[in-house]
C-alpha cells in the first residue's frame, strides 16, 4: 500500500511514500533529522514532541498544536507541518525571549515543545494573551525542572511584545514568524486532494489516534490503515429538527467551541479543562471516544447522559442506535466491521434542562478518571421530569445508569430520595480494583459524585451537611 | 546572568546524546528485560530474534568479554542477568539492529523460561527474612532508654512512604562509538561519567583509559542518572565493542519506567516522647528501606536518611536505626534529597502526633525543639549557627502565621464540605557527599592567545544551571567578560576520576576547582605583568572589565595584550586544579563525625483547600524563607527552589508509584503515573532569602540549592491532614504517603466504606487495563 503523502514541512515541500500510519515524530527525527522535536512519553502526556499543523480552509490556513507522537504521517496530506526549526528566526522570537528572560528553561528537553505551543497560542487570531491563555498553552506539557511558575510568568513578556496583535498575519507583520508562512496557503492549494479511501476494510481505521496509537503503536506501521481524518465531511456540526448532528470526526476542541454545543452544554469548556490538554483536544474525536469504548471515556459519559444517538453507515445504508444500548460488554459494540460511525445526534434538551459533568482523577486536570459522572435533568421545583445519568470507571462499559434514572424520574429531590437513588446505583455498578483506584474507592466516589452533582444542580433542596449528619 | 543554554534550548538546538549527528552505519539497541520479578533462568531463547531482518546481534551475559559486574558500592549487580533474575525488567539480552523499531521487534521474539522464586516487595518482609544489604546502621545520642521515663507523653506510629519515579523528560540513553586502538567513546546521558567509564572498562575488560565518556548536557537527572545511567552506557558500549559499529540505546518511557529504579519507599516505625509543654526528650526510629534488588546507592541513601531523621530539631536522646532491605523491585536509587525526605517525613509525623496528643498547633511543638547554635546532631556534628531559628522566625513573622491560622480557622468554621489546612515545614539539609572521599573535583582551564577561555569541569549540566554558574564564577575569577568564556562538554579525557554531579555539591566542588585553576593562571600572568610593566608586587595586580589594574589604577594594558605577550614570553596559559572539601570526616565504626561542610536551612508554610466530598484538593500557596548564602545567580537558584518544591509536592500527593505483589510495575506510563502539571502547582509561590548567611566554603559565598527545597513540599502532606482533621476531628488518619485523592476520600468517609463492603455485588473482571 504505497499512498503518496504530500505536504509542506516548515518551508520545504515533501512528497513521501512512507507508510501513512507511521508517526510524525518518528518521521521528523529519523528521516528528516529534525532533532528539536523530542520524544518524552510517546503517549501524548508530556508535550515534548508538540508540532503545529496548518490546515487550509477557505483560502486561509489555521494552525493548531498537536502531539506528533500520536498523529499519523498520512494525515499530513495537504497540510503544513511546523516544527520548532520552522519557527526559528535569526533572533529569538517573543516566546523564546520570554522563556530566556524568565529563566523558564532548565534542562531544556521540554522547552522546544513548549515554545511551539505558546507560539501556536499566539497564532490563533483574536486570541488574548492572559495568564489563562498561557496556562492553556502549557496544559499539555510536563516540565520536571521549573515547577511552571517561570513559564507562566512569560505572559508579561508576551503581552509587551505582541500587544495582543495575535494571529498569523499580525505576527508576520511584526516579524515574529518566518516570512515563508505568507506563501503557505498558496502552496497548499496546489497539492491535489488525496484519493478517498472508500469501502476498504483495513486493519486500522485511524481517527484522532490518541488512544489507538497508545494501544497499537507497534502494529500500525506494519498494517493496512485508513486515515479517517481525510474525510472532511465527517467534521460538521449542524442543527437538524430537534437534534444537533455532530460529525464523528469532530475534534474535542471543535466540539467544545461550537456555538450550538455551547448553547446546550454551557459549561463544556470548563469540563474540557478536566478532560484533555489543548494538543489532545485538537486531535481526539468525538466518534473515536465512542468507538474506543473505554469504560471511562469522558465525552462518552457526557453523551450518554445527553441521550445521544449514533448513525452507523455501511456500504448499503445507515441505521441509528441509541448510545445507551450501544455497548454490549467490555469493548463490545452493537456495530459490524463494515459499519462506520458517521454522525452523533444529540437531542436538543428542553430549556429548563441542566447538565453537570464531574470527574475525579489522581491529578485534577488532564488525567484519566477514576470515576466520571454526567447528569442531565429537567425539573420543576425539584420535581424530576426527565433525567439522564451516566458514569464511567464503575463497569466494563461506559454505563448509562438506567435503573437509577428510572428511580429518580418522577421524584422530588431530597436527601432521602438521593440516598435511595444511590442505593439503586450501587446495585447497577460493578467497579474493579485497578491502577485508578480500588473497587471500594470507586463505589464511594460514585456516591460522592452523585451527591456533589445534585447539590450543585439543586442548591436550594440539598446541602452537604445533611448527608453527613453523623460527622 | 541568564542561563547560557537558554537560547539554544528555546530554539531546539541544544544537543542531547541522541541528537548528535548520526554516524553512517549506526546500529540501534533495545533491551530484553525479564518478564518475571524473581526466578532461575531455565532457558533464554533468542533464535527467532536473530532471524528478524535487520537484527545484527543478540548479546547476553556470555558475550561480555570482561567482568559482568556494575555494582557501584557493593559488587552485586550484573549488567546482564545470567542464572537468576531479581526484578521484572532486569536486562537479560540486548538486541542490536538497523533501527530502533527493528531492535524492539527483535526483543519481541525473545522468550525465556524461569523457575519461579518467591517474590518479596515489602521491606519489612525482606528484613524478617534476613534480606539485608550491607549492615544495619544506628546513630545514637544521649540515653534514649532512660529518657522514656522522664517523658510526660510517649506516642508511637508507623509511617509508610511511597517511592517516586524521576520522570526526567529525557529518558535514559547512550551512544557508543568505536575508535581506533580499541577505544570506545560514549556519549551518555549520565550524572556520573566516571561511573560509566569505570563500569564499561570492567565490562569490556580494558583499562579505564580505553573508555572515553563525553556529556554535553542531560535532559534532567534528579539522581536517576547518578548510577543507573551506567548500565545503559555499558550496554551501548558492549554493542559497539561486539559489532565494531556505533550503537545507540534509547529507552522509551515505558522501558525506562519499568527497568530503572526510583526513590526508595520506606516503612518506618517511630516512638517519640515529650514533656507536657512539648519539649521532645526522646526519639527512636527504625527505617526499613525498600532498596530493590541490588545495592546500587542504597546504603548511602540510608545513611542520609539517618542523618536527617531529626530534621531541624535538637533531640537530646535519640536512637536512629535503619536497614537496606532487598526486595524484588528495580534497584531503587538516588533521587533529589537522597534519603533526606524520608528521614524528615518521619520526624514530622512524630511531632504532629505529639501536637495532637497535647492539643496544640504543630508549629508550637516544632518551634520549641528547633536547633540552636552548638546543638549536637545524633552523629556528633555540632550545628554551626542560628539560621534554623532565624529562617523559622522570619517565615512565621513575614508571612504572618497568626493571620493564616485565623483566616483558615474562620474559613473552616464557615464551610462544611470544603476545608482549608496549613502546615509549617522547616528543612535542615547537610551539604557534602556523606561518603567523604567523593567530595573532590577538578577543573581544566585554557586561555587561548586571543584571550578567549575554555573551561572544563567534572560536573554535569542537567538543568540545574551548572554551566551558567561555572561561567559566572570564571568571569568573576578572571575579571573578564563572560563572552570570552566557553564551557566545554564534560569529558573523562579532560577530567579524570570525577565524582557524580549530585548531593547539591556540583557547583561548590567544581566551582571551587575552577577558581583554583584560574588562580594558577592569574598568578603566572601577574608575575609576568610585574616584569613587563616594571611595577612591583604581583598581588597589587587585579583584572577588572578586561583591564589590568595595579593598585586599582589602570596600567593601560588590556587582557588581550597581557595574554598575547605572556604567550610570546612562554608563560603557561593552561591550568588544571583540584579541590577537596576540607574538614569533613566520618568514622563509621563509632558512627561519629562531621560529614557535612555546612547545612542549608529554610522554612515553608503550605496552604491547601480540600473538597471533602470528592477527596480532591488544591495546593493554594507555598511561602518560603530559604538560606541561599550569597546567591550566585538568583534566577537559577529560584528555578532550583521552585522545581525542587514541585517534586516534593508531587512526592507526597499525586505521585503514586504502584507495584503488584508479583513485583510488576503498575504505574508504568505517564498516563497512570502523574507528575505535577501547570494546573497542579499553587498560584501563590513566594520565596524570600535569608540574609547574612554566606558560606565561607561556597564559591563567592554561595550555598548549595539543588536538593533542600524539595523537602518544603512535605508540608503539603501535613497541610492536607490539617484540612482532613477539620472535617473529621473524630478520626485518626494513618501517616501514609502519597496522600492521593483516593487515600483522602477513603480516610474521610470510613462509614460508607463499611456500607460498601457489605454490598456483595458480583464484580466483573477486565482482561486488560483500559484507557
Amino acid at each position: 500500500m504505497s499512498i503518496s503523502t504530500q505536504f509542506i514541512l516548515n518551508d520545504q515541500d515533501i512528497q513521501t511514500n512512507f507508510h501513512p500510519g507511521i508517526l510524525i515524530l518518528d518521521f521528523l527525527r529519523q528521516n528528516e533529522k529534525l532533532m528539536g522535536t523530542k520524544e518524552g512519553c510517546r503517549e501524548g502526556d508530556c508535550g515534548a514532541c508538540t508540532v503545529i499543523i496548518g490546515e487550509l480552509a477557505n483560502g486561509k490556513v489555521t494552525y493548531k498544536p498537536v502531539t506528533s507522537c500520536l498523529m499519523p504521517l498520512g494525515e499530513l496530506h495537504g497540510k503544513h507541518l511546523v516544527t520548532i526549526e520552522g519557527l526559528n528566526l535569526p533572533e529569538l522570537s517573543p516566546v523564546q525571549e520570554a522563556i530566556v528572560e524568565e529563566g523558564a528553561t532548565q534542562c531544556g528537553f521540554c522547552t522546544p515543545g513548549i515554545v511551539v505551543s505558546l507560539t501556536a497560542s499566539l497564532m490563533e487570531k483574536g486570541s488574548e494573551i492572559s495568564r489563562d491563555s498561557v496556562m492553556r498553552a502549557l496544559s499539555g506539557h510536563l516540565c520536571r525542572c521549573t515547577g511552571y511558575r517561570s513559564l507562566i510568568a512569560s505572559e508579561t513578556h508576551l503581552l509587551n511584545a505582541v500587544d495582543n496583535a495575535t494571529g498569523t498575519d499580525a505576527l508576520l507583520e511584526k516579524g515574529f514568524l518566518p516570512g515563508y508562512f505568507r506563501k503557505i496557503a498558496e502552496r497548499l492549494n496546489k497539492i491535489p486532494s488525496s484519493s478517498k479511501p472508500d469501502g476498504v476494510v483495513e486493519d486500522f481505521l485511524i481517527a484522532g489516534g490518541t488512544d489507538l496509537y497508545i494501544q497499537e503503536n507497534k502494529a500500525i506501521p506494519d498494517s493496512p490503515v485508513t486515515i479517517l481524518n481525510l474525510r472532511q465531511e465527517l467534521k460538521e456540526i449542524t442543527r437538524k429538527n430537534g437534534y444537533i448532528s455532530v460529525g464523528a470526526l469532530t475534534s474535542f476542541e471543535e466540539f467544545a467551541s461550537h456555538s450550538d454545543i455551547l448553547e446546550i452544554i454551557p459549561e463544556i469548556e470548563e469540563y474540557m479543562f478536566l478532560i484533555a490538554s489543548w494538543q489532545i483536544r485538537n486531535r481526539a474525536t468525538i466518534g473515536g471516544n465512542i468507538i474506543n469504548a473505554s469504560p471511562i471515556g469522558d465525552m462518552t459519559i457526557l453523551l450518554l447522559a445527553m441521550n445521544a444517538h449514533l448513525v452507523l453507515q455501511n456500504g448499503i445504508g445507515t441505521r441509528t442506535v441509541p448510545l445507551t444500548s450501544f455497548y454490549k460488554g467490555y469493548k463490545q459494540l452493537d456495530k459490524t466491521n463494515s459499519e462506520v460511525l458517521t454522525e452523533i445526534l444529540i437531542p436538543v434538551p428542553a430549556k429548563k434542562t441542566r447538565i453537570h459533568f464531574d470527574k475525579v482523577s489522581k491529578r485534577k486536570c488532564l488525567d484519566i478518571a477514576s470515576v466520571n459522572l454526567a447528569v442531565r435533568v429537567e425539573e420543576e421545583d425539584g420535581f424530576i421530569e426527565e433525567v439522564g445519568l451516566a458514569a464511567g470507571g464503575i463497569a466494563p462499559i461506559p454505563l448509562h445508569l438506567k435503573k437509577t434514572c428510572s428511580f429518580l424520574k418522577g421524584q422530588i429531590v431530597s436527601r432521602e430520595i438521593m440516598e435511595d437513588a444511590i442505593a439503586v446505583m450501587q446495585e447497577e455498578i460493578s467497579p474493579i480494583t485497578d491502577i485508578r483506584g480500588s473497587r471500594e474507592y470507586k463505589r464511594l466516589l460514585a456516591r460522592q459524585l452523585v451527591i456533589k452533582s445534585f447539590i450543585r444542580l439543586f442548591p436550594k433542596r440539598l446541602s452537604a451537611e445533611e448527608f453527613y449528619e453523623k460527622y | 546572568m541568564k542561563n547560557i543554554d537558554a537560547a539554544l534550548h528555546t530554539r531546539g538546538e541544544s544537543e542531547y546524546a541522541d541528537d548528535l549527528p548520526q554516524p553512517a552505519e549506526m546500529l540501534y539497541a533495545a533491551v530484553y528485560g525479564s518478564p518475571e520479578a524473581h526466578g532461575k533462568v531455565l532457558k533464554l531463547d533468542f533464535s527467532e530474534a536473530n532471524k528478524v531482518p535487520g537484527v545484527a546481534a543478540v548479546l547476553t551475559a556470555k558475550d561480555i568479554p570482561g567482568e559482568n559486574q556494575i555494582g557501584p558500592i557493593i559488587q552485586d549487580e550484573p549488567l546482564l542477568a545470567k542464572e537468576e533474575v531479581h526484578f521484572a525488567g532486569q536486562p537479560l539480552a540486548v538486541v542490536i539492529a538497523s533501527s530502533p523499531q527493528t531492535a524492539r521487534k527483535g526483543v519481541g521474539f525473545i522468550t525465556a523460561e524461569f523457575e519461579e522464586l518467591p517474590i518479596i516487595t515489602d521491606p519489612k518482609v525482606a528484613y524478617a527474612k534476613g534480606e539485608i544489604i550491607g549492615t544495619p546502621r544506628t546513630l545514637a545520642i544521649g540515653d534514649v532508654d532512660a529518657a522514656w521515663d522522664k517523658c510526660d507523653l510517649v506516642v508511637e506510629g508507623t509511617c509508610d512512604m511511597g517511592g517516586q519515579e524521576h520522570v526526567y523528560l529525557e529518558t535514559h540513553r547512550a551512544r557508543a562509538i568505536p575508535l581506533e586502538g580499541n577505544v570506545i567513546r560514549i556519549h551518555a546521558s549520565t550524572q556520573s561519567p566516571y561511573a560509566c567509564q569505570r563500569a564499561a572498562a570492567k565490562i569490556l575488560g580494558v583499562r579505564h583509559h580505553r573508555i572515553e565518556v563525553d556529556v554535553k548536557r542531560i535532559g534532567g537527572g534528579f539522581g536517576g542518572k547518578e548510577d543507573q545511567a551506567t548500565p545503559i552506557a555499558c550496554m551501548a558500549a558492549l554493542g559497539a565493542w561486539y559489532t565494531g559499529k556505533p550503537v545507540e540505546l534509547v529507552l522509551n518511557r515505558s522501558e525506562d519506567m519499568r527497568m530503572t529504579g526510583k526513590r526508595h519507599p520506606y516503612i518506618s516505625d517511630f516512638k517519640i516522647g515529650a514533656t507536657k509543654d512539648g519539649k521532645i526528650l526522646a526519639f527512636e526510629v527504625n527505617h526499613y528501606q525498600n532498596s530493590g534488588a541490588t545495592a546500587d546507592l542504597s546504603t548511602a541513601v540510608l545513611e542520609r536518611t539517618l542523618y536527617h531523621s531529626t530534621n531541624s530539631y535538637f533531640i537530646p536522646n535519640a536512637r536512629i536505626s535503619g536497614a537496606c532491605c532487598r526486595t524484588n523491585l528495580p534497584s531503587n536509587t538516588a533521587f533529589r534529597g537522597f534519603g533526606g525526605p524520608q528521614g524528615m517525613f518521619v520526624i514530622e509525623c512524630a511531632l504532629e502526633k505529639i501536637a495532637e496528643a497535647l492539643n496544640k498547633p504543630k508549629e508550637e511543638i516544632q518551634q520549641k525543639n528547633l536547633l540552636k547554635k552548638g546543638d549536637l546532631f545524633p552523629f556528633g556534628q555540632r550545628f554551626q549557627n542560628n539560621h534554623v531559628q532565624r529562617a523559622w522566625k522570619n517565615t512565621l513573622s513575614s508571612y504572618d502565621i497568626e493571620g493564616i491560622r485565623n483566616r483558615i480557622d474562620r474559613f473552616n468554621s464557615e464551610h462544611f464540605g470544603t476545608k482549608k489546612g496549613y502546615a509549617v515545614m522547616p528543612v535542615c539539609f547537610g551539604i557534602s557527599f556523606t561518603t567523604t572521599f567523593m567530595n573532590q573535583a577538578s577543573a581544566l582551564v585554557h586561555v587561548y592567545t586571543d584571550g578567549s577561555v575554555s573551561v572544563t569541569t567534572g560536573g554535569i549540566e542537567m538543568g540545574q544551571g551548572l554551566s551558567t554558574n561555572i561561567v559566572k564564577i570564571a568571569t568573576k575569577a578572571f575579571g573578564i567578560s563572560s563572552e570570552r568564556i566557553k564551557l566545554e562538554s564534560t569529558n573523562t579525557t579532560r577530567i579524570a576520576n570525577m565524582s557524580p554531579s549530585a548531593a547539591s555539591s556540583t557547583t561548590l566542588l567544581n566551582g571551587n576547582a575552577t577558581v583554583l585553576a584560574i588562580k594558577q593562571i592569574l598568578s603566572r600572568l601577574k608575575s609576568f605583568a610585574v616584569e613587563e610593566l616594571n611595577l612591583p608586587d604581583k598581588d597589587s595586580f587585579t583584572i577588572s572589565e578586561e583591564k589590568i589594574l595595579h593598585n586599582g589604577k589602570d596600567t593601560g594594558m588590556t587582557w588581550n595584550d597581557l595574554v598575547h605577550k605572556a604567550y610570546l614570553s612562554r608563560i603557561g596559559l593552561s591550568a588544571h586544579a583540584f579541590f577537596a572539601t576540607p574538614d569533613i570526616w566520618f568514622d563509621k565504626k563509632k558512627e561519629r563525625g562531621e560529614p557535612f561542610a555546612y547545612h542549608v536551612v529554610g522554612t515553608a508554610i503550605v496552604e491547601v483547600t480540600l473538597d471533602c466530598l470528592s477527596g480532591t484538593y488544591d495546593i493554594d500557596s507555598v511561602k518560603i524563607v530559604h538560606d541561599l548564602g550569597r546567591p550566585l545567580n538568583r534566577r537559577i537558584d529560584m528555578g532550583q527552589i521552585e522545581g525542587g518544591l514541585a517534586q516534593g509536592l508531587g512526592w507526597v500527593t499525586l505521585e503514586d508509584l504502584q507495584y503488584d505483589e508479583k513485583g510488576q510495575l503498575l504505574s508504568n506510563a505517564l498516563a497512570n503515573y502523574k507528575v505535577p502539571d501547570v494546573y497542579f502547582m499553587p498560584d501563590d509561590i513566594q520565596v524570600k532569602f535569608l540574609t547574612n548567611a554566606d558560606s565561607e566554603l561556597g564559591p563567592y559565598g554561595s550555598k548549595a540549592v539543588g536538593e533542600p527545597p524539595l523537602m518544603y513540599g512535605i508540608g503539603a502532606f501535613f497541610a492536607l491532614r490539617h484540612a482532613m482533621k477539620a472535617f473529621r476531628p473524630d478520626l485518626e488518619f494513618p501517616p501514609t504517603s502519597p496522600l492521593t485523592p483516593e487515600r483522602v476520600l477513603m480516610s474521610l468517609h470510613p462509614e460508607f466504606l463499611e456500607e460498601i463492603k457489605e454490598l456483595e455485588f458480583p464484580s466483573h473482571t477486565l482482561t486488560e487495563e483500559t484507557v
